[in-house]
């Protein structure tokens, strides 16, 4: 009988990817949206459902009772919130769920720890990958979510040398990362690498002004994507591996053709505050 | 072997679930940009189920309170973000019969 639970599982999984897939193309259609959101709905659940029964997971009680907590203060939030402050509440939305990503990584790092002196290569790189993504994703929805409730100011921050700080902290998490690949059990290297992606993400979000921060939120929700995607390689599962992949691509081509909409690059609105394009582009941000 | 065949195959799976993504969005109206986003966003706190099979273990340590985090904040994104979307579409619905 216990044999049959794991077949269980991955079947099930591969319905819920299907009607991930299926809601997606369905939200891109005026008539379909609908319908598409409320079977990508029924997919989740189906997918958290099965995942309680896998044999890995043993505290269900306490899991059920996070659930709760969430749906709890998720629905609340649903409704409370003003359509107004929707951008921001997605980009609120998409920081929750990369740091949710950063954290199974975290998670998964320390059990490796205690389990064993050695932590293996493709393990270690996925961790690594998905602490980075999952950490921007978070600290730059935070700073997102701030600049459009108006709780710091909108416009563009920059300061000298801006972009060698970030290309130099880029550096550090890539330096960082091949340290811990050789000798994992440095700890404080592992949590400062964690700091380094959550300023990372602000450093990414302050030179971006106020016009352009749908397009931001946008591709922050890619990068959620990716995320969870990068937390499917960290713990092997085709279910988070396919739906965050699935969430990255689509949001990419979405954040493009928001930025065609606006008659902007992907380029220009991220780096505009930088160098010279930002004259030319800065009529375009008024009317946006 | 420095990759092991799993992670040979579960980058497989990401690239074509890649090329599904890429291939499913196209001729957005600009109105449903917002809800799009919403949906999508919902779908990436799959994350979720991460963070259910980190926190599984019985006994208590700081894996299994970081994933009970972990499955709180994710939820809070599924559960919000599906009904937000809803809300969403719902109000387009009502304005179309208006008009």
């Amino acid at each position: 009988m216990s044999d049959f639970i794991p077949t269980g599982i991955h079947l099930v999984y591969l319905a819920a990817t299907s009607l991930f897939i299926v809601g997606l193309k369905k939200l891109g259609s005026p008539a379909t949206a609908r319908n598409g959101n409320i079977m990508a709905g029924i997919g989740m659940l189906l997918a958290v459902l099965v995942t309680l029964l896998d044999q890995q997971v043993l505290n269900y009680q306490m899991i059920l009772l996070g659930v709760v907590i969430g749906t709890v203060i998720g629905t609340l939030a649903a409704y409370k919130v003003k359509m107004t402050q929707m951008p921001q509440m997605v980009g609120l939305l998409n920081g929750l769920g990369g740091s949710a990503s950063a954290l199974v990584a975290v998670a998964e790092f320390w059990r490796l720890l205690g389990e064993s002196q050695t932590i293996p290569l493709d393990s270690s790189i996925s961790i690594l990958l998905d602490v980075l993504i999952g950490g921007v994703t978070f600290s730059g929805s935070v700073i997102a979510f701030a600049k459009l409730q108006g709780i710091m100011s909108g416009s563009p921050i920059t300061f000298p040398l801006q972009q060698l700080i970030n290309v130099s902290l880029l550096a550090s998490y890539i330096f960082g990362g091949f340290f811990l690949l050789t000798a994992p059990h440095n700890l404080p290297i592992f949590l400062s690498m964690v700091l380094v992606s959550l300023v990372l993400g602000i450093m990414l979000v302050i030179p971006i002004g106020g016009g352009d921060m749908p397009v931001v939120i946008s591709l922050l929700n890619s990068f959620s994507g990716l995320a969870a995607s990068a937390a499917g390689f960290v713990v092997m599962n085709n279910m988070l591996i396919i739906s965050g992949a699935l969430v990255g691509a689509s949001g990419l081509i979405l954040t493009e053709i928001m930025c065609k909409a606006m008659n902007r690059s992907l380029f220009s609105v991220l780096f505009s505050a930088f160098g010279t394009s930002s004259s030319s582009s800065g009529n375009l941000d008024v009317t946006s | 072997m420095l990759i092991t065949e799993t992670l040979i195959t579960a980058l497989f799976i990401f690239v074509l679930a890649a090329f599904v993504g890429f291939e499913v969005i196209n001729k957005v109206p600009p109105t449903l940009h917002t809800p799009l986003m919403s949906g999508s966003n919902a779908i990436s706190g799959i994350t979720v189920l991460g963070a259910i099979l980190a926190s599984g273990a019985k006994e208590w340590n700081i894996s299994v309170i970081l994933g009970l985090v972990a499955v709180v904040l994710a939820t809070i994104n599924v559960v919000s973000g599906f009904l937000v979307t809803d809300r969403m579409l719902q109000m387009f619905k009502k304005k179309e019969v208006k008009t």
